[in-house]
């Protein structure tokens, strides 16, 4: 029994072990409202910040959905390269048959955000909150705000 | 005492008014079987017609070249939209999501524009609609975007129309636009158990499909078949997730159909600058043979005038 439960231990950890390594293809999509980034490419682990946490997608992960947060999304590449995006929302979408579909309202290439403009998004989103009268207007300049100091954060790892 | 001789007077008068005669007795000659009276004013209705049939013509050409750099750039932002649209569908069709079979309400929106001589494409959404509607319209609500398919729709099915998006067209749209229309929707409050977007799928430049897009509420989404194969879904997840990509569906439906309709817009302006052409030639043979007509006319009134000499 002791064995039973043991060999199963090591099948479990042995598993977890060949999970992180690419079996199979994963047609990832990633496309925003004015380019595609990718469209059903081949690629090795895709890291998403999402409302419900970030996570990191490998071939055959579970299906699952999630809503994007602004924030800096990681592709790995088949061939090991790694390429920074920073998206401001969106979807993912995970299916069963290890597809995946991010789509995202805008996404830019980290290497492409300026800095100083990142700084004075930041700055005017500030001053909007502190000028904002209704609930709505109060919550949408939030939102702005969020965004604002994650693309400063993006920015300057970029 | 020098009167004038009345008789003279009348003779003169005969003579003028013979000769009237004879003028239009030579020109009421038919031509080419047709009846031509007063050629002189008919010339100059050919000029004018031919004048304002030229004018058509080079308007016609003009609004074709701005369709052409207009359907150009709506090719080009169609791009990258397409994985929008295909990637949102995709979860549909995988996790099978169906429409709530208890709520027979449907909810159609009619994707058109507000801009007219494109062809048939806004009469070919109203007519897929109308065909929809024709057995049973009590348990349909439609949202018209854009003038035309409003138009169009409120003479038979003016009580199911429920909202309407204007200025569509002009510029090209953005995502911000399709998720101010999502925003529209779901604010309506309509309880819909399906809907359906309906717009013209752009396949070429001479060819477009009108197609049907389902989309679905929160509800029908959390219902679905395979639904509990996906991980980690609670509420708030499925209803961001499905306002998200209602507005990615609606922005990829506006963009299909706005390439569809300048590639149409297009086709459109040039057969009529076609036409344009064909009516010209024509009318400038006429105006020609009536020109010619006049001068013999003229010459033979001459030439007679001087024989009576």
């Amino acid at each position: 029994m002791f064995s039973r439960a043991a060999s199963t231990l090591v099948r479990r950890v042995s598993l977890v072990g060949t999970r992180s390594y690419s079996d199979g293809p994963m047609a990832f999509t990633f496309a925003s409202q004015n380019q595609v980034f990718y469209n059903g490419a081949d690629v090795r682990q895709v890291d998403v910040p999402s409302f419900s946490g970030s996570f990191g997608i490998l071939p055959k992960h579970v299906p699952s959905l999630a809503v994007l947060k602004p924030g800096v999304l990681t592709v790995l590449e088949a061939d090991g390269a790694a390429k920074k995006y920073f998206v401001s929302s969106g979807i993912v979408t995970i299916n069963e048959d290890s597809s995946v579909q991010i789509l995202a309202e805008e996404a830019a290439g980290v290497e492409e955000l300026d800095l100083g403009a990142a700084r004075d998004i930041l700055s005017k989103a500030h001053s909007e909150a502190n000028a904002a009268t209704s609930e709505e207007a109060k919550a949408e300049a939030l939102i702005k705000v969020e965004v604002a100091e994650e693309l400063v954060k993006a920015a300057e790892s970029g | 005492s020098e009167a004038v001789n009345p008789s003279l007077l009348v003779s003169c008068q005969t003579v003028v008014y013979s000769a009237e005669m004879f003028r239009r007795a030579t020109i009421l000659v038919p031509y080419n079987g047709q009846q031509q009276v007063r050629s002189m004013a008919t010339l100059k209705a050919i000029a004018m017609r031919l004048k304002s049939v030229k004018n058509i013509q080079k308007i016609t050409q003009s609004m074709k070249m701005v369709s052409a750099a207009k359907y150009a750039r709506a090719d080009r932002e169609l791009k990258p939209a397409r994985p929008y649209g295909a990637g949102t569908t995709a979860f549909y069709e995988k996790a099978e999501v169906k429409g709530e079979e208890e709520k027979p309400n449907k909810l159609i929106v009619a994707c058109t524009s507000d801009r007219g001589l494109c062809g048939a494409i806004h009469s070919n959404i109203c007519k897929h609609i109308k065909a929809e509607l024709a057995q049973d319209a009590s348990k349909a609500a439609i949202i018209c975007i854009g003038d035309k398919s409003r138009a169009q729709l409120s003479r038979l099915y003016a009580k199911n129309i429920i909202a309407q998006v204007g200025e569509v067209g002009r510029k090209p749209s953005t995502f911000e636009d399709a998720a101010r229309i999502a925003t529209l929707i779901l604010n309506l409050g309509y309880d819909f158990g399906s809907g359906t977007l309906v717009y013209n799928r752009f396949r070429t430049v001479v060819s477009y499909d009108t197609k049907e897009l389902p989309f679905y509420s929160a509800t029908a989404i959390a219902n679905a078949e395979k639904i509990s194969l996906y991980d980690s879904l609670d509420a708030d997840v499925i209803q961001s997730y499905m306002e998200y990509s209602l507005a990615s569906l609606i922005f990829y439906v506006l963009k299909e159909g706005a390439c569809s309709e300048q590639s149409s817009r297009m086709t459109a302006m040039d057969s009529a600058s076609k036409n344009a052409g064909e009516m010209i030639d024509k009318l400038t043979l006429t105006y020609n043979r009536t020109r010619q007509a006049v001068i013999t006319g003229e010459l033979i009134e001459i030439i007679s005038g001087a024989a009576a000499v």
